[in-house]
């Protein structure tokens, strides 16, 4: 992938690519710490269909997103012989009961035989985490299980 | 009255007005410096209400907010992304500099002000309002725009020129004869070079020495430095502004985001009170007779600061609108033609004239830049549309809403 990289004098940092359907993507990384995340038109790669503001955790959260959909989608296709056996992901949401707590106190595997295989946080992959690991909110679980196991995986990370 | 009391009371009202200004400024999403200068206007000599009690706090205030202008300024930027932009912009920015220089220069020479009005003049069409030319970049969402770093370096290379003029300028206006003012242009350049080597070298130490973890001594050490800077500047005859201007390249870093931060209110307020001191020095009533040639100026440079930009977004390889955008973008002039402006009227050595012809021209450039650079993208477009067959629909691979 070739990133540009632009100094913006007294802005920040812009960087973008240009993605296989002719549009520039990318992001301002603003000196005050926020993101700007912007999309050209296609008609005009060189202005802005949109340029959204995002915060630190927004732009994590977002990258947690991205990337964990690419990771999901390699999990799946390498469970995809086993029948029976899908893969999701969970996000921990800020009235989630295990927000900043270790997730073995969730104890997901013991009551739903589910595995968690990865942790993606601010944009980096945390691969089979350990239980002391603790969650915070815009963490996003990647699990492994059987359909119902994820179900009621889902239920424990929301209601506890 | 107690003059004290009256002083007070004046400023008092005066300051309270700026407050209801700016946020109708606000309301109707423009700059507050136009509406500034109408202020002053009103307040000053020959206005509806004559303020002499706060004058003398007033001239002070205008020039500590000139100091701080040009410090926030210098703030904005690292010296390495100073001579970066030197680097790679200089054609463009010499092309803006002949191009906005000669209209001002021109009409001045026509009025008959003389050489001396001929420099001013000249700086007050150069020089691009890079506060309203940043916060309409904003406020449209330009900010990932490939023409917005073409504008950005011009503005840059604006700023840098204005530490070379500024001097040059209070020579001139000084009367110095041309030795002496070789001499100052020479102590100019050499102080603009060292503080660029010292800021791009040890730029952390003069970060550190103004540093402190506690915000108030920090206030004090930041606008202590900048003042003295600025005072030795000025006693160096290098014009208190450059000194202060230089002083924030030189502080990068975290620094410079923690003083940019503690700094603002205290600039918005002087600064506000620095157009109102211009205001309250310029006779309304000497505007009229200069509306004609103000409206000419407006004209002819907002035509030449479009070429500039239509100029340099080509080089850099950006299409049509984004050609356009850029010239708008750069229409806005500001506060630093009236910080040109003021140097002059102080100095006594431009006639009265100047600064009527220069505020009622950063009048009708305040106002009608951030128009422009909206406007511009529809009335490009509409035009393309209407010369052209329509435009062929999206490929299907893009995913659209």
């Amino acid at each position: 992938m070739n990133v540009d990289e632009t100094v913006l004098p007294g802005l920040g940092v812009r960087k973008d690519f240009v993605t296989a359907s002719g549009r520039r993507i990318g992001v301002v990384e603003m000196r005050e710490g926020e993101t700007e995340l912007f999309v050209s038109t296609w008609d005009d790669p060189d202005t802005c269909q949109a340029s959204i503001p995002l915060t630190a955790d927004e732009a994590s959260c977002l990258g947690n997103l991205l990337g964990g959909q690419h990771l999901a989608m390699s999990l799946a296709e390498a469970h995809k012989d086993v029948p029976g056996i899908a893969t999701r992901q969970f996000s921990i949401t800020a009235d989630s009961p295990f927000n900043n707590e270790p997730m073995g106190k969730a104890q997901i595997r013991t009551r739903s035989g589910v595995s968690i295989v990865a942790i993606m946080r601010e944009g980096e992959v945390v691969p089979s985490p350990a239980p002391d690991v603790v969650l915070h909110m815009g963490d996003l679980l990647v699990a492994v299980g059987t359909q119902k196991g994820l179900d009621s995986a889902a239920a424990i990370l929301r209601n506890g | 009255m107690d003059p004290l009391a009256l002083t007070l009371i004046e400023l008092g009202a005066v300051v309270f007005c700026l407050g209801l200004l700016a946020r109708l400024a606000g309301r109707i999403g423009m700059s507050p410096i136009p509406f500034y200068l109408v202020g002053g206007l009103a307040f000053g000599a020959g206005g509806f209400v004559n303020l002499d009690g706060m004058h003398e706090f007033a001239h002070l205030s205008g020039e500590i907010g000139v100091i701080l202008l040009l410090l926030m300024l210098g703030l904005e930027y690292t010296a390495a992304e100073l001579v970066n932009g030197l680097r790679r912009s200089w054609q463009a920015g010499v092309l803006d500099l002949v191009l906005n220089f000669a209209p001002g220069a021109g009409i001045a020479l026509l009025l008959g002000w003389g050489v001396v009005g001929a420099i001013v003049m000249g700086g007050v069409t150069y020089i691009s309002s890079s506060g309203i030319a940043a916060k309409v970049i904003t406020d449209l969402g330009r900010i990932g725009n490939r023409e917005t770093p073409v504008v950005l370096a011009i503005l840059v290379f604006e700023d840098l020129t204005m530490a070379i003029y500024l001097p040059i300028l209070t020579a001139i206006l000084a009367g110095v004869g041309f030795l002496g003012g070789l001499q100052t242009v020479g102590i100019a350049l050499a102080v603009v070079t060292l503080v660029l080597v010292v800021a791009l070298k040890h730029g952390h130490r003069v970060s550190q020495a103004v540093h402190s973890e506690n915000s108030e001594v920090f206030l004090l050490n930041v606008l202590g430095a900048a003042l003295l800077v600025a005072g030795i500047a000025s006693a160096m005859q290098v014009s208190a502004a450059v000194g202060a201007f230089m002083l924030g390249i030189a502080i990068s870093g975290a620094t410079a985001h923690t003083a940019t931060r503690i700094l603002e209110p205290l600039r918005d307020l002087f600064a506000a009170l620095f157009f109102v001191a211009f205001g309250l020095n310029t006779d309304p009533s000497g505007i009229p007779p200069v509306l004609g040639w103000a409206l000419l100026l407006a004209v002819l440079t907002a035509a030449t600061k479009m070429l500039t930009g239509i100029w340099a977004a080509k080089r850099a390889g950006i299409a049509v609108p984004g050609r356009f955008r850029a010239g708008a973008a750069l229409i806005a002039r500001g506060e630093f033609s009236i910080v040109i402006a003021g140097l002059a009227v102080t100095s006594g050595a431009v006639p009265a004239d100047l600064a009527a012809l220069a505020t009622a021209y950063v009048l009708l450039m305040a106002i009608t830049g951030p128009l422009a650079a909206r406007f511009v993208e529809p009335v490009v477009k509409a035009f393309r549309k209407s010369s052209r067959k329509p435009t062929p629909a999206e490929p299907r691979t893009s995913v659209e809403a």
